[in-house]
């Protein structure tokens, strides 16, 4: 029907194939050849900088701060191993940081899902949206690492306090962004999908959905930190387990490198959960144009 | 006898964010036939595109009743497909999954729709790329989904609102070639609304001129030029350059006028 555009395009993708193709000799100039010795210099920088930072602090320590206060990586390092061999005073350290993990997780899931179901909701329930937003805005002004404690006292020093804790926090970015994306969908595309044929709860499931998920999933990256802090925060309060009471027990020991090692625990578990979101976003807006900070110039 | 479509006395306001009023299309008063090819061209920004959601449904009349098929307008009626101005394609959906939407909303089975879908792909020319998603195709090829997307329901009507005002000169008559191919022998009415007079008179049996705004119909002109046509060459023939002159002298002082309201406007 129109050869000329078709093969235009075509021959647009036959050149892609052929760059996409490896080279047969590698030269210095090789764009992709750049790109990976630009990789790995950030990366050995990064070593770097990570050394440096724990160097400094081992020897300003070693030299003229007081261990007492700011402990030392070795010391921390010491403790950690203890923990991981001999387990800790609490039992061993992987029942901790399972137990904190667990209450993260189902903190996390409820607080999302509650989050996503209402956002969408009110974002696409005018009159609803309009009605509530003051008692939201109200329930998300309150403080709400003070409600670790009311938990304890309606669910005891259980995993329910903290699960509740941790689905609080997640449950407010979660809700806004859901809310915020539900709202901001494409009239076009509703309107097309309309005269299309698709009723309305096909539009809410082909279009607005799919088009609040880049905004879901934005909030998702930070809503797993704050259930990890729900988590501790509540076992810091009153449990009988998790990576929150290594750090309250340390802390009644003046045992700093045994805050430093909870800390370093959970930061740990805060870098994984991070890698599989980020995963799970790369594979969900896989249609999403590459960005202009993804497309690195070489 | 009833026509396929009939606006009669149609005014249609919208609320102003300030407060007040604005008259989109005033008193409007139509018909178009099964298998007509009508052109609505006016000023920019007078209000053709609005003439278009009345007959489409997706805004009811303020005044004046709308009728499709002899009923009146409620909600979308049976047969109707709308490409719009703008791309409105899902950009999450491949092209396959873009044309076999509608097919699906309305209950056809997934395979058949989909194999419906694959047909008209091939028809616009696209085959081969079933798998592309939007950023991936170039404007006219963005087009080429819209328009199997929209011709994959079998629409008995089709709303155009200005489809190719984005494209570059070329590309635009190319697939308003294209259009008139797909279109003939089938059928379908057509309304294109478009503010480019060449386009109008290239494409359609007749051309409806509308005032500056509030758009009104001012003038309704038959164009009695032989199909199959191609438009680059027909814009080049005598009987082409003596209708366009023709519909020019009705259209050209609703432009000055317009000129004149976006000045005021302006200043």
């Amino acid at each position: 029907m129109s050869p000329d555009t078709i093969d235009a395009s075509a021959a647009g993708a036959a050149d892609l194939a052929k760059s996409a193709a490896p080279a047969p000799v590698e030269r210095a100039h090789d764009p992709r050849a750049r790109l990976r010795k630009h990789k790995a210099l950030v990366y050995s920088l990064r070593a770097l900088v990570l050394v440096g930072v724990l160097a400094f602090w081992e020897f300003s320590v070693r030299l003229w701060l007081d261990p007492f206060f700011y402990s030392e990586p070795s010391l921390i390092w010491k403790k950690l191993v203890t923990w991981f061999t001999d387990g800790t005073a609490q039992g061993p350290i992987w029942e901790q940081i399972s137990v904190t993990l667990q209450e993260a997780v189902y903190g996390f899931l409820i607080g999302a899902v509650a989050g996503v179901v209402l956002g969408i909701l009110l974002g696409r329930a005018r009159l609803l949206a309009e009605v509530l937003s003051p008692f939201i805005q109200a329930a998300n002004a309150v403080p709400r690492i003070v409600l670790a404690a009311i938990f304890i006292i309606w669910f005891g020093l259980g995993m329910e306090s903290k699960i509740a804790t941790a689905t609080v926090l997640v449950f407010f970015p979660v809700f806004f962004n859901a809310f915020q994306g539900a709202r901001e969908v494409d009239r076009n595309l509703v309107d097309n999908a309309r005269i299309l044929g698709a009723g309305r709860l096909q539009v809410l499931r082909s279009i607005v959905v799919p088009s609040a998920t880049s905004w879901i999933l934005a909030s998702l990256h930070t809503a797993f930190g704050f259930a990890l802090i729900g988590a501790i925060v509540g076992e810091f309060a009153g449990s009988t387990k998790g990576i929150g009471l290594l750090i309250s027990t340390g802390l009644a020991a003046f045992d700093s490198a045994a805050i430093y090692g909870g800390m370093v625990i959970s930061t740990v578990l805060a870098l994984i959960a991070e890698l599989l979101l980020g995963y799970l976003e790369r594979r969900l807006l896989k249609w999403r144009p590459p960005s202009q900070i993804e497309t690195v110039a070489v | 006898m009833s026509h396929l479509v009939e606006l009669s006395h149609a005014t249609k306001r919208f609320v102003k964010a300030g407060g007040g009023t604005h008259t989109a299309v005033s008193d409007i008063t139509m018909t178009v036939d099964p298998g007509e090819f009508v052109a609505v061209v006016g000023p920019t920004g007078c209000g053709k595109s609005t003439t278009l959601s009345l007959v489409s449904g997706l805004e009811p009349p303020s005044e004046g009743t709308v009728q499709v098929n002899g009923a009146p307008v409620h909600g979308i009626p049976d047969g109707v497909g709308y490409m719009f101005q703008a791309d409105a394609m899902l950009p999450w959906r491949n092209v396959l999954a873009n044309v076999a939407a509608g097919p699906m909303w309305r209950g056809v089975h997934k395979s058949e729709a989909r194999a419906k879908a694959m047909d008209w792909i091939d028809r616009v020319g696209l085959a081969g790329f079933e798998k592309s998603y939007m950023h991936q195709l170039s404007g006219g090829m963005r087009k080429r989904v819209a328009l199997a997307q929209t011709l994959v329901n079998e629409p008995k009507i089709l709303l155009m609102d200005e489809p190719f005002s984005a494209l570059d000169v070329q590309t635009r008559a190319l697939m308003q070639n294209e259009l008139l191919d797909l279109w003939s022998g089938t059928g379908t009415a057509v309304i294109f609304v478009t503010h480019d007079l060449e386009e109008a008179i290239a494409l359609a049996d007749r051309v409806v001129v509308m005032t500056a705004s509030p758009a009104r119909i001012k003038d309704d002109f038959r164009i009695n030029l032989p199909r199959p046509r191609n438009v680059e060459e027909l814009r080049l023939t005598p009987e082409f350059i003596e209708t366009y002159s023709k519909i020019w002298q009705s259209l050209s002082s609703e432009v000055e006028t317009a000129r004149a309201q976006g000045a005021s406007r302006v200043a």
